[in-house]
């Protein structure tokens, strides 16, 4: 047996996520080989070839693959899958938009976001925003798999695989990219940190949310999050969002700060290891989940905990 | 520019499921059921495009139990011109949705189906991509923004770290973010026309494509309940459990 694993690469480092689907895949069994594709794959390469576990790594750069479009990936991907039984990818939005267009094309049922590998055709994964398990055998014969991050281990950095370069599919492709804008941080980033301040609505505007929470989490040296609400609200950027429909973390420590607890937003948090919750409504669902709580006005509470610590 | 919307009946976001004690599923019996969240958003999106003179006409599409009906109503009280409703009792998973819809796509000729990102039941986010894949049309995911350029659609998307965006040339497929636009509420005279709208019943079997399903559920589980939590007095006694904690 042998699974195909598609790395995911950022400023030419390879995420943490990339080593967490390796431990997942190596629990399928079989050997694992790494596929690095898309702008600076050659710079990556060496680095994925460090990964305890990985037997190979494929290396593709070319124009197509520059921003891993679905299309162009699909292009690369599915021809390879005749060497393979398996291919596994992080669940992050790129993992998102390529895995299904890759299963269609194998016609096989993709399963995503698993959080526990039972055996070669068995695997655990939440559903109805992570309020129930559903373990699940599939039955194709090729299997495409997401990974949700924070149910792994990331596998370590003791390996030694051989690098093989492979060529980027010709396009063009229907889909082609125009620009980013991607949101400048200097704090870790939010699903792999071990630490988590996470702001809701109660915090009444950008400016308050800026002003109390990004000296907690610097404090901290925590990644900055926030619930749905506070998101819709602009107070802070899409991409901070913790829940259902946005990130999956768990860190050692998440600190939800002017937070109810809507469902949608606990199935994005409920597996961290300690939970703080600081809101003045005593009766707020996230004191339901929450090891510590404390009910008091957030304004008043959060710089003193920041001078706290 | 013919859009095509599926929209699928899931248990409502509000509503706290129950694992069935028998593990078989989780307990569907008398809970408040209604449209995917992000399929609201979709045809809401769709309706703006004919408002707009973009769309010349939005078909809504689902496949489902009888009951599904409701939804399409609902999604034809929002501005859709009729629906088709693919009935049937079955689970069908998405890939087999995304067959049916291919076949929806053969005879409808529609110039962009617009998709939910997910639906919150089964939380897969794959219909859209297979439908994509199986059309050989490029697909716009995440949309946080939609715009028609000639022959073709910018869409930006709501990616890991920010937006990127992306040019689709028609016809595409493209999934819905939260953050698109904010559906509208059905009127009372828009409820009441929508029950003169058209919507054709067919089943399965009348588009020949194998939807048996892949996967097998071996079962379904709560998961692991965390243990209860004390609530602190102040800060001061907060940060010292923390410490004891070993968190900060």
């Amino acid at each position: 047996m042998a699974v195909l694993v598609i790395a995911e690469h950022h400023h030419g480092g390879l995420s943490d996520a990339t080593h967490k689907v390796v431990t997942a895949a190596a629990k399928f069994g079989g050997d694992v080989d790494l596929l690095v594709a898309g702008e600076n794959a050659a710079a990556v390469a060496p680095e994925a070839a460090k990964v305890s576990g990985v037997r190979k790594v494929l290396q593709a750069e070319g124009e197509t693959l520059r921003k891993q479009t679905a299309e162009a990936m699909e292009a690369l991907v599915v021809p390879l899958m005749a060497n393979y039984d398996a291919v596994f990818i992080a669940a992050t939005t790129t993992g998102k938009n390529i895995a299904p267009r890759i299963a269609a094309k194998l016609d096989v049922m993709q399963i995503s976001e698993i959080t526990a590998v039972i055996d070669a055709e068995t695997f655990e994964r939440p559903i109805y925003a992570g309020n129930a398990i559903m373990t699940v055998k599939s039955s194709d014969a090729k299997k495409v798999i997401t990974v949700r991050g924070t149910s792994f281990d990331a596998a370590g950095n003791d390996g030694s695989a051989s690098v093989e370069t492979i060529d980027a599919p010709a396009g063009p492709f229907k889909s082609e990219f125009v620009s980013e804008e991607m949101v400048k941080s200097d704090r870790p980033e939010l699903a792999g940190a071990k630490r988590v301040v996470s702001g809701g609505r109660a915090l009444g505007s950008a400016e308050k949310f800026q002003e109390l929470m990004f000296p907690l989490a610097d404090k901290l040296g925590a990644a900055v999050g926030a619930s749905r609400a506070a998101v819709d609200a602009g107070y802070a950027p899409n991409d901070y969002q913790v829940g259902q429909t946005g990130k999956i973390v768990a860190p050692e420590l998440y600190i939800a700060i002017g937070i109810s607890g809507a469902i949608q937003h606990l199935a994005g948090m409920k597996d961290s290891k300690v939970i703080v919750a600081i809101n003045k409504d005593e009766e707020a669902p996230i004191f339901q989940v929450s090891d510590y709580g404390l009910v008091a006005d957030l304004f008043v509470a959060v710089p003193e905990l920041t001078n706290a610590l | 520019m013919k859009v095509l919307v599926p929209v699928k009946r899931v248990i409502d976001y509000n509503v706290k499921v129950r694992v069935k004690p028998d593990k078989t599923g989780v307990d569907l019996a008398n809970v408040k059921m209604s449209m995917n969240p992000f399929d609201e958003i979709s045809v809401e999106e769709a309706v703006r495009l004919k408002e707009a003179g973009t769309a010349t006409e939005v078909v809504i599409v689902s496949i489902g139990p009888q009951q599904a009906q409701e939804t399409i109503r609902t999604a034809l009280a929002m501005g859709g011109d009729r629906g088709i409703l693919i009935k049937t009792d079955e689970t069908v998973e998405p890939l087999g949705v995304a067959k049916l819809l291919a076949k929806v796509v053969e005879e409808e000729k529609p110039d962009l189906v617009i998709v939910g990102k997910q639906a919150i039941d089964d939380d897969s986010n794959q219909t859209g991509q297979m439908l994509a894949a199986l059309l050989d049309w490029p697909q716009g995911t995440f949309a946080y923004k939609l715009e028609k350029d000639g022959d073709a659609l910018t869409v930006t998307r709501e990616v890991d770290g920010g937006l990127q965006t992306v040019k689709l040339a028609l016809p595409a497929v493209v999934t819905v973010d939260l953050r698109l636009n904010e559906p509208r509420y059905a009127s009372l005279p828009n409820i009441m026309k929508a029950k003169k709208k058209p919507i054709d019943e067919k089943a399965p079997a009348d588009y020949g494509v194998d939807i048996a399903p892949r996967l097998t559920v071996v079962q379904v589980t709560e998961p692991p309940v965390r243990q209860a939590g004390e609530k602190v007095e102040d800060v001061a006694t907060l940060v010292s459990k923390l410490k004891t904690a070993g968190v900060v």
